[in-house]
Parts: structure tokens; sequence; C-alpha cells
């Protein structure tokens, strides 16, 4: 690991692999030139930060797919081999948690749309998939990982905010979606001008707090997972500085409260996420 | 420098705080409703369940950021 004291050490394990376009003229961290823009790895934190807004987080992307495509394919795994006789742990793992969200949906959700539960499903198993990596310690994967010739290399997508806004922006998406369908253009626009105070005078003050409100779900949803999963995080990288012998005394118990957090957060996230397509179909 | 330690403080115990309050009043209500209507017990919890991750969200983001404050601004 190229961290030689506390600080960076820290910094270190808070910066993604990034891949991006370096501008022409660049000087890198090793003092060599770029001819023309180029697209390349970041080898330092400052490199990553200059790449700029279009650049690519390759461990958060890649990891948040793994994941993804573990979950599928559990999923269909399970779903294929099960038996109406004596169902295996795994069979019995998965039912529990269908059943779970299912519970879910069907207390909140009071539209119709064959697309929640299965959405609901989705977000809850992912996130909850790429928030338990974190209770990997810190330093094996990084280590592997650089032992590959990967500078950095942080594994938990929902410590990335362009993970958590990746999905939380595709929920908002999906709200205005169903907003503009059930409720038609005129519907949504009528609930936005005339919801908390119902008189034709108030309507640019009505205007201002709905709109407001709408825009802050996606933001609160996203920043709410990312903040959690980061200040975790951020606790264990700083448990991963004391002494060897002393560290499970710290990291046992954290690990086992973010046991909490982990599953709390991805049931807050899927909870949240179907009461807000819950009010996108309500049609007044 | 030494002021991110008290703005680091402050964050901390401020947030501590507020969710300790906010879980008072949770935890009390929460007890409150089920010895009133135990039949409700379920329903009462996982309501509450939520909550408190709502609850827990801001003080928990504030202990991340008075870490960063304090070992990666400061130190």
């Amino acid at each position: 690991m190229a961290a030689d004291t506390p600080v960076e050490y820290i910094k270190h394990h808070l910066t993604n692999l990034t891949y991006g376009k370096l501008p022409g003229g660049y000087e890198r961290a090793d003092g060599s030139v770029v001819e023309e823009a180029t697209w390349t790895f970041a080898r330092t934190g400052q490199e990553a930060a200059d790449m700029g807004f279009m650049a690519f987080h390759v461990d958060t992307l890649g990891w948040s797919i793994a994941m993804g495509v573990l979950f599928l394919g559990l999923f269909r795994f399970v779903a294929n081999k099960a038996t109406t006789g004596t169902p295996g742990g795994l069979q019995n793992a998965v039912e529990m948690t269908f059943e779970f969200v299912q519970g879910i949906v069907r207390d909140v959700f009071h539209g119709k749309n064959p697309l929640v539960a299965p959405l609901a499903l989705t977000i809850f198993v992912w996130i909850l998939l790429m928030n338990t990596l974190k209770l990997i310690p810190v330093d094996y994967i990084p280590s592997i990982a650089h032992a590959l010739g990967l500078e950095y290399f942080k594994i938990v997508p929902t410590t990335d905010p362009n993970g958590t806004f990746g999905i939380s922006i595709g929920v908002f998406l999906l709200i205005l979606f169903y907003s503009f369908k059930i409720k038609g253009v005129g519907g949504f626009a009528k609930e936005l001008s005339f919801n908390p105070f119902n008189h034709w005078s108030l309507v640019p003050f009505n205007l201002v707090l709905e709109i407001l409100a709408l825009i802050i779900k996606p933001i609160s949803l996203a920043l709410r997972l990312f903040g959690n999963m980061y200040a975790g995080e951020v606790v264990f990288i700083l448990i991963a500085l004391l002494p060897l012998w002393i560290q499970w005394t710290l990291n046992v118990p954290w690990a086992i409260f973010h046991i909490l957090v982990v599953t709390l957060q991805a049931f807050i996230f899927t909870t949240l996420t179907v009461v807000y397509l819950s009010a996108a179909h309500e049609d007044h | 420098m030494e002021m991110v330690y008290i703005a680091a403080a402050l964050i901390i115990g401020l947030g501590a705080l507020g969710a300790g309050i906010g879980f008072g009043l949770l935890g009390g209500k929460l007890l409150d409703s089920t010895a009133r209507q135990p039949e409700m017990a379920n329903q009462l919890q996982t309501k509450a369940f939520i909550m408190a991750g709502l609850l827990d969200a801001v003080p928990m983001i504030g202990v991340g950021i008075a870490m960063y404050l304090i070992f990666v601004v400061a130190g």
C-alpha cells in the first residue's frame, strides 16, 4: 500500500479506482507529461479530481454489477430448483426475503402496478448485498487489487455517492413517469399547485413548496444511504489503524452494530421507494 | 486548526443529543402504544424501525463528517 501516515492511509482507502480523461499537457504524479488527451486510470487522488465530471468509478460500477448479477443468479437458481417438499436452507432464506418484501409492498402500496413489487425486491436485495460487502475487512480486497496493479480500490458501491444517486435517480424517474401516467399532466400540475393551501392566490407558493419536496426525495434517499455507509466505512478504516492485537475489541461490536445498519438502510430505501411510488399512484 | 476539533466535538455532541432525545421519544411511545394495544405490536415495531432508520441517519452522517474532519482535514 502506498500509505505511510494515517491520513494517507484513510485517503487511500476512500479513493475510488477512477477511469477518466486527462487533458493534453497534463503533468502526472510521476512527473511524466501526457502528450494529448487520453483515457486512463488515475494514479493519485489529485489526478482523479482533475479528471472532472466525466470519469468512471470502475470499482463502484464493477461491484454493483457483480452484486446485481449475484442477486439475479441466486434467485433464478433457487426459483428453478424450488420444491414443494421440505425446502433447503437457501430456499428458505430466499422465500423469507421474498415474503418480507411482499409484506412491505402489500402494506404500503395501494395502487395497481405489477412493476412495484419486483422493483422493491430488486432494490432491497441489491442494496443489502452491496452494503454487506462492507463487512469484509477493509484491507483484504484492496490488497489483492494492489497486488494486481490497481492503485486504488474501494469495494462498497454504496459508500460512493455515484452509486446511491444512480439508484435514487432511477426511482425518481419512475415517480415522475407514474405521476404523469396515472394523474395526467393536468392532474399532476393541479396536485403540485393546490396541495398544501387550496387557494388560487397561493399557487406560486405551493408550487415552490411541492417542487422542492419532489426534488428533495431522491437527494434524501441517496444521501441517507451514502452517509450511513460512508460514516461506517470511515470508522472501520480508523479501527484498522490500531495495532492488530487490539482491533477486534472495537471491530467486532462495530461490525455487529453494522449488521443492523446495513439491513435497516436497505429496508428504509425500499420502504420509502414504495411509499413514494404509492403517492405517485394516488389519483384525486 | 484547533477549531476543527471543536467543530467535530460539536457535530458529534449535538448529533448524539438529538438522537438521544429522538430515540427516547420513539422508544417510549412504542412501549406506550404496545402496552395499550398488544395486538398492534408487530405493525408498530415495523414502523418504529423505519423511524429509527430515519432518525439514525443524521447523527451517523454527522459522526462520519466529524471523523473526516479530525483525521483527514486536521490530521
